[in-house]
């Protein structure tokens, strides 16, 4: 085993583990934090795939102001220990169901896709943010100029929602 | 390559600036800084006194008295603030990769990148318009 592959088993472990910590903590907020681990983890895997403007926007994105939203979304909601939601064991048991369900599908799409096929070059430059602006304001600029009204609708929606009048 | 020195940048910067091995020093710091942080927790914890008494285990909070319960709903001016942040923290992350390509795209890059905030600006003017971010109703 070489350093890469030490590294690549390490943040998969470390992945898997914070992440089954974010749906077993009884508190949210705890939740958050340990979700922040998962993002910061798989930006590891993007740097050893030499994905790194991808690693990069995950962690000021998704771990900085994401997960800020998150905290304020769980900050909205009452958190008293009264105001706990009824466990409802029907619920419980439906939810195993449908997770166990959506599961047996992935691993089903999953069985049969030809993985060496699809194994990710991680010697190629296509990741560095150099080679990605190229690519982004040249051969897919449209996209880019698209993605640009997506934000503005989000602030009109944002706007439209949060702002009383 | 000297890891443990920090000089693996210097000696590689030349060759080959963007293979993943340079953020080997990114990763050493978050080991230290995580390192200090757990050495210092574990050494307070194991070294200082512990004295439980009422006024110790109190909550602190700035030296006047707890008042009322931390838990309850805030208002959702501050989660406008932050998600409007977010729309314009993306925004200036469009701006690296056009950076690091600056020379490269000539004007057609710039229009498209004019174009983009563009967008924005008629965005942040509706937002001021609107009076979002207005803290005062």
């Amino acid at each position: 085993m070489n350093v890469t592959q030490i590294l690549f088993w390490l943040l998969s472990a470390l992945t898997v583990f914070s992440a089954l910590v974010v749906i077993t903590r009884k508190n949210p907020v705890y939740s958050v934090l340990w979700l922040i681990i998962t993002f910061i983890s798989i930006s590891g895997h993007y740097i050893l795939l030499n994905a790194q403007f991808l690693a990069v926007v995950n962690v000021i994105v998704y771990a900085g102001a994401i997960m800020v939203l998150f905290l304020f979304v769980i900050m909205l909601m009452n958190l008293n220990a009264d105001a706990e939601p009824q466990k409802n064991k029907w619920l419980q048991f439906a939810g195993v169901i449908a997770g166990g369900c959506l599961a047996l599908v992935i691993i089903a799409a999953l069985k049969n896709v030809d993985a060496k096929a699809r194994i990710a070059e991680t010697g190629s430059d296509i990741g560095l943010i150099e080679n990605l602006g190229k690519v982004l304001f040249t051969q897919y600029v449209l996209p880019f100029e698209i993605s640009s009204v997506l934000f503005l609708s989000a602030m009109v929606g944002a706007v439209v929602i949060g702002k009383k009048n | 390559m000297d890891v443990l020195l920090l000089q693996a940048v210097k000696s590689v910067a030349t060759a080959d600036v963007n293979s993943s091995i340079n953020y080997l020093p990114i990763v050493l710091q978050l080991l230290v800084a995580i390192g200090i942080v757990v050495l210092m927790m574990t050494g307070t914890h194991l070294l200082g006194p512990k004295r439980k008494t009422e006024d110790k285990l109190k909550n602190f909070e700035s030296g006047i008295d707890a008042v009322g319960n931390a838990r309850q709903p805030m208002a959702i001016k501050y989660f406008l603030v932050a998600i409007l942040f977010v729309l314009f923290d993306v925004e200036v992350i469009f701006f690296y990769p056009y950076a690091v390509n600056f020379r490269a795209l000539g004007w057609e890059g710039f229009l498209a990148v004019l174009g983009f905030v563009g967008f924005f600006l008629v965005g942040f003017i509706y937002i001021i318009k609107k009076g979002a971010l207005s803290w005062e109703d």
